[in-house]
């Protein structure tokens, strides 16, 4: 029997790797973007594992909307990495470089 | 009632997007390269809003769609406050854009999308409408840093803008998922019930620290303030003056609802946090901005410190307080628009001047702009009678009050430093020795509305309640 605690131990996992993706990652943005949705993944784990153990829909509704959300934010952030293509023939995080001071 | 749909709650928002969904049909159909229909309508339709927002001000509070949507007089005070914002930021944006390849109906379009956004955040009564606002802004807000599609500057900015504020949304939904496990409820007024029942409850305040972290980042309050610099430098000037000042109003009406409200019966547990973020912004804030030569730059570092004082209003938690901080942020954006309304007027058709030292001289050939832009960085640093004192002494006079004495008098203190980079500015314009005048475009719009923002710094210094006397009405102080 899958208790409560794995599914969080499981998401907060997710989340870490998330996090831990997107400060260490020095090679390509599209990883970043991967980063993210898959922190906005670790998180509706646990909506719905506490919806399933609270025994109320709530979580699962709020689920439904993160994925709407993150696919919107999924196309405005590839849009912006091929105008940042466009501009520099590049998508390497350490070529982000001409904004510093 | 707290049930039932009632549509009259929500009529500006649905206004809003009839209005939006118009305009980008009128827009469709329109060959004028000036864009002059599409930004008349949209003023308009600002305009609009803020007729309805003054009618809505008096009405009781009111709570509808199972909860989920409120409307006080804290949401209609702040909604008013974002339609005013961004009805100036377009006036400044206007001749920016019309040089820059960037007159295009979708600025507009995004600058009402991100305005509808603002409004169900400062609305909002659950986390849910919490974060759907809050994506609905920065959606619009990431897309309308990388408008500028031909430029480096632009795009490597959009891309930080984007990541961080990704990040930042994954915080908030981590700590919401928490605190939704924790009292099985997103809506705010049952997430403090529970809390009232069990003030300490491990997995919501491990909630609580992953939202206000989140925050934290939305705000660009230190240590998580890397991204803000950098957004502020390499967007378009136009689009910092907006992003710079009206989200930050919105940001406010979550925090009230979430920390004050949500949260009102753990004060202890974040306090303590918001404070050290605050005073490390004021710190931080204060004295990197000192070593910069960009303008924007300087701008930059200067909103986070001024973030740490508006954060340090949040710290006693108490009605007055959170009054005291509501205006200081509402001030803060006026100034901030005022600030970079000048970044605009210093860009020439085919470059931007955004160094300090660009503003050789600006005093001695263009008196007028000179005397308004000391205005505007003598407000920031907060000098009497100009109006960023007023907002600055009620957020200390709060804080002596809750007995943080040591707290304010470091925030004083490193105010002072602050005034150093705000007089340098003003030495730049009048006392550095120079040839030429400096080569600027005239625009009459332009020439308006910054010297109506200037105009209104000065009179509302002159009569800081006329503003404040809002905010005390929207936390019930006064009525």
């Amino acid at each position: 029997m899958i208790e409560l605690a794995d599914y969080l131990l499981l998401s907060a996992i997710l989340f870490a790797i998330s996090v831990a993706g997107i400060i260490i990652n020095r090679k390509n943005v599209i990883t970043l973007l991967m980063c993210i949705e898959l922190m906005l993944l670790a998180v509706n784990t646990n909506f719905i594992a506490f919806s399933h153990f609270l025994g109320n829909t709530t979580g699962q509704i709020f689920v439904f909307f993160i994925l709407t959300v993150a696919a919107a934010e999924a196309a405005i952030g590839l849009a912006i990495i091929v105008v940042l293509f466009r501009n520099r023939s590049t998508i390497d995080v350490e070529q982000l470089n001409q904004l510093k001071g | 009632m707290n049930e039932s749909i009632n549509f009259s709650l929500i009529y500006s928002e649905i206004f809003l997007l009839t209005a939006i969904c118009c305009i980008m049909l009128v827009d469709l159909f329109q060959r004028d390269r000036e864009r002059k229909l599409t930004f008349t309508l949209t003023q308009l339709t600002l305009v609009t809003l803020i007729i309805l927002g003054f009618n809505q001000l008096n009405m009781p509070l009111a709570i509808g769609f199972y909860q989920h949507w409120i409307l006080d007089t804290l949401a209609t005070t702040l909604k008013i406050a974002i339609y005013i914002m961004t009805f100036i930021a377009l006036l400044y944006a206007r001749p920016f854009i019309s040089h820059r390849n960037l007159m295009r109906g979708e600025y507009y379009l995004l600058t009402l999308f991100s305005v509808l956004g603002m409004m169900i955040m400062v609305s909002s009564n659950s986390f849910l409408l919490v974060y759907l606002g809050l994506e609905l802004l920065s959606l619009s807000l990431y897309a309308l840093v990388a408008l500028q599609r031909d430029s480096k500057l632009a795009s490597e900015s959009a891309v930080k803008y984007f990541v961080m504020g990704g990040l930042a949304s994954g915080f908030i939904l981590y700590g919401v998922s928490l605190i939704y496990g924790a009292t099985g409820s997103i809506i705010i007024s049952e997430v403090s019930q529970f809390y009232s029942q069990n003030p300490s409850n491990l997995i919501s305040q491990f909630g609580m620290v992953f939202i206000v972290i989140g925050l934290a980042f939305k705000f660009g309050a230190v240590p998580f303030h890397m991204w803000l610099p950098d957004v502020y430098h390499g967007s378009p000037s136009s689009i910092t003056a907006y992003i710079s000042s009206v989200p930050k109003i919105a940001v406010f009406g979550i925090a009230v609802r979430i920390l004050m409200v949500a949260f009102g019966q753990s004060i202890g547990d974040w306090s303590g946090l918001i404070l050290i973020v605050a005073l490390l912004s004021i710190i931080v804030g204060n004295v990197v901005a000192v070593v910069q030569s960009n303008l924007k730059r300087m701008l930059g570092y200067s909103a986070i410190a001024h973030i740490g004082y508006f954060l340090l209003g949040l710290v006693p938690a108490t009605d007055a307080s959170f009054s005291a901080a509501m205006f200081y942020i509402i001030v803060y954006a006026l100034m901030t628009l005022a600030g970079f309304g000048i970044v605009i007027f210093m860009s020439v058709a085919e470059k931007d001047y955004q160094n300090v030292s660009d503003l050789r001289g600006l005093g001695r050939y263009h008196p007028w702009y000179g005397l308004m832009f000391t205005v505007v960085m003598i407000s920031m640093a907060g000098i009497p009678p100009f109006i960023g004192f007023w907002p600055k002494l009620e957020i200390f006079r709060q804080l002596v009050l809750n007995g943080y004495v040591f707290e304010a008098v470091i925030a004083i203190a490193f105010s002072v430093v602050g005034l150093f980079y705000y007089l340098k500015v003003v030495k730049e314009m009048f006392f550095s020795e120079v040839e030429e005048s400096p080569e600027i475009t005239e625009s009459r719009s332009l020439k308006v509305a910054l010297s109506f923002n200037c105009i209104l710094l000065v009179l509302i210094g002159l009569m800081p309640d006329s503003i404040y006397d809002y905010c005390l009405t929207a936390f019930n102080i006064i009525s």
